[in-house]
């Protein structure tokens, strides 16, 4: 399938000397959820920036939809919605003057049917005449998405999109972004809360210090480098691990009452000889369970690792 | 063009105009009507005539301009520096729109309300003193060209700015003594010659000069020389906010 953001060879230096980016490549598939993870100032505001026309890209080239975003910037930014980062939005204005204003800056004549449409789907409607100012910090967010999707984009890009937002209105959120997707919309998301991440992306990127270093579907990531364990209740406490088990990656809980065998992948794992050979050791346990590590421990790895 | 856009931002300025009333109309009227009142009706009737104009009278071209000077720049400076201060720019810079329609849109806007404000004032002044327009026509013209030009500097200057202080730096400290020292309350032939000649460094003396003749006939220069003036300061601002755009300066990083 043909992607429908491609960035290649993307480098940015800030006037400042610093390098926010160095020397990106990355295809953005039709359709999909693509998380972008990374600690802070790893460059994801900076790439988002470059994409949607809001910061000078440095060498390199991006294309949104086969339009390069320089040299044929009207084509590509009618077809991308940015909810920023930061809650930037004019506080004096009405909820619905702000979202038609939108739509018009990108160039669509008015339907107030699908602003309105919007408006209820963020539970925003019952605020329209609402000046912005009177609205709480996860409203206000709400706004800027609806800002985002008034002029019916294809690409939509969200920056950290439930920072701020509650609980229940993030399930919301989550809902309203997958129903997105259904809709054809291809989504860019970064977040901080990796289990966000782990819900609803089909792809994940992972950048740090200006580069990508992972790009990866989820489920292929979560099995390769998911850790699992297997955690076995033993019914006699013992007193270390035995030699003989030297070869599995064992781990003894203080009080000896836990054995807890951590494995790679499934490719690697041993666990039908490991539990014959504490069969013929004569240790026997009362209860097993396995667990996987989340994204969020792969996450830490991974940028720990290289920093 | 992304006339939509262009519609977009313009209403978006003047609904600001309509929000601030006070402000961006009712107190520039209540300060030339003061000037008026003092000048015009007050100590005007004292006053000798100047090329055959009552003082009074003299005066209300020189006033108007004034106004429309300072609001037009500071109207025009306003409106693209807030975006940028607030961040709310990110979304114009983000959509598919030209820097000739951003400054269509956010200069066109400044620019209507200063005529808004200029007629305003005019009808204003016409309670205080008896005056008349010898050519309506060309009042107009100076009028509208005096707006997009301040405007397209006011535009500058709030892209330049990168603080309150200097935005309004520029207004207070150059437009307004060059516009007093411009013949608003005096014409330039009643100083002395050497004066005189320092003066026609001033531009503003041609918009004022210019904008007289259109209300009685007279002028301090001759009236194609005004015109060729405002034009060619408007060419200059054109000049400088496509190498803005160009560059990026203080747009983009
Ligand atoms: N306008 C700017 N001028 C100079 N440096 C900048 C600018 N914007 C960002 N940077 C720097 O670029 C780097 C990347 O910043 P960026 O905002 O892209 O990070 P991020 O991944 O979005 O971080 P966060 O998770 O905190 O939002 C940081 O070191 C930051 O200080
Ligand atoms: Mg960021």
């Amino acid at each position: 399938m043909q992607a429908i953001i491609s960035v290649n060879k993307l480098t940015k230096t800030y006037p400042s000397g610093l390098r926010a980016l160095n020397n990106i490549n990355l295809d953005i598939r039709r359709g999909e959820i693509f998380a972008l993870l990374g600690p802070n100032g790893a460059g994801k505001t900076t790439l988002i920036s470059i994409i949607c026309g809001i910061v000078n890209p440095g060498e390199g080239q991006v294309l949104v939809d086969g339009h390069d975003i320089v040299k044929d910037y009207r084509s590509a930014r009618a077809k991308i919605g940015l909810v920023p980062q930061e809650l930037s939005i004019s506080m004096f204005e009405s909820v619905w003057a702000t979202v038609k204003f939108s739509r018009g800056l990108f160039g669509k004549s008015p339907d107030d049917a699908w602003l309105e449409k919007i408006l209820k789907d963020l539970s925003l409607w019952d605020k329209k005449d609402s000046r912005i100012m009177a609205l709480s910090g996860g409203m206000k967010r709400r706004v800027l998405i609806a800002k985002a999707l008034a002029h019916q984009p294809q690409i939509l890009f969200l920056d950290e999109p439930t920072a701020g937002v509650d609980v229940e209105l993030r399930r919301d959120m989550w809902d309203m972004i997958r129903n997105l997707r259904n809709s054809g919309v291809t989504i860019i998301l970064t977040t901080h809360y990796i289990e966000e991440a782990e819900e609803m992306a089909d792809r994940i990127g992972v950048i740090n210090k200006g580069e990508i270093i992972l790009v990866e579907e989820k489920t292929t990531l979560m099995q390769k480098l998911g850790k699992k364990q297997l955690t076995l209740q033993l019914q006699q406490p013992l007193p270390q691990i035995p030699v003989e088990l030297n070869h599995y990656q064992l781990e003894l809980s203080n009080d000896g009452n836990q054995l807890i065998y951590t494995f790679d992948s499934q490719e690697d794992a041993d666990i039908a000889g490991l539990l014959r050979h504490l069969g013929n050791l004569g240790i026997e346990f009362k209860d097993l369970q396995t667990s996987q590590s989340s994204l969020e421990d792969i996450f830490v790895n991974l940028v720990g690792g290289h920093a | 063009m992304n006339i939509h856009a262009i519609k977009a931002i313009y209403l978006f300025e003047l609904a600001r105009t309509w929000r601030t009333l006070m402000q961006s109309i009712a107190s520039p009227v209540l300060s030339t009507s003061l000037y008026f009142i003092v000048f015009g009706s007050a100590i005007g009737s004292r006053m000798v005539e100047i090329d055959g104009i009552s003082y009074g009278a003299f005066i209300i071209p020189g006033l108007i301009m004034l106004s429309l000077l300072t609001e037009s720049i500071s109207n025009a400076s306003f409106g693209i520096y807030m975006p940028k201060f607030t961040g709310t720019i990110y979304e114009i810079l983000s959509a598919p729109i030209s820097a000739l329609e951003i400054v269509i849109g956010f200069v066109g806007a400044a620019a209507t309300k200063s005529i808004i404000l200029g007629l305003i004032i005019l009808a204003t002044a016409r309670l205080f003193v008896d005056f008349s327009i010898l050519h309506p026509f060309w009042m107009l013209g100076f009028l509208v060209l005096t707006s997009v030009t301040f405007s397209l500097f006011g535009f500058i200057i709030g892209i330049w700015a990168d603080g309150f202080e200097k935005l309004q730096i520029i207004p207070m400290m150059i437009v307004t003594p060059l516009t007093f020292l411009g013949g608003s309350f005096y014409s330039i032939h009643m100083l002395p010659p050497l004066w005189q000649t320092i003066t026609l460094f001033n531009p503003v003396v041609y918009l004022i000069s210019g904008f007289r003749w259109s209300f009685y006939g007279v002028a301090d220069v001759n009236v194609g020389i005004s015109l060729a003036m405002i034009l060619l300061f408007m060419l200059l601002c054109l000049f400088m906010i496509w190498l803005i755009f160009k560059t990026g300066y203080k747009v983009k990083t």
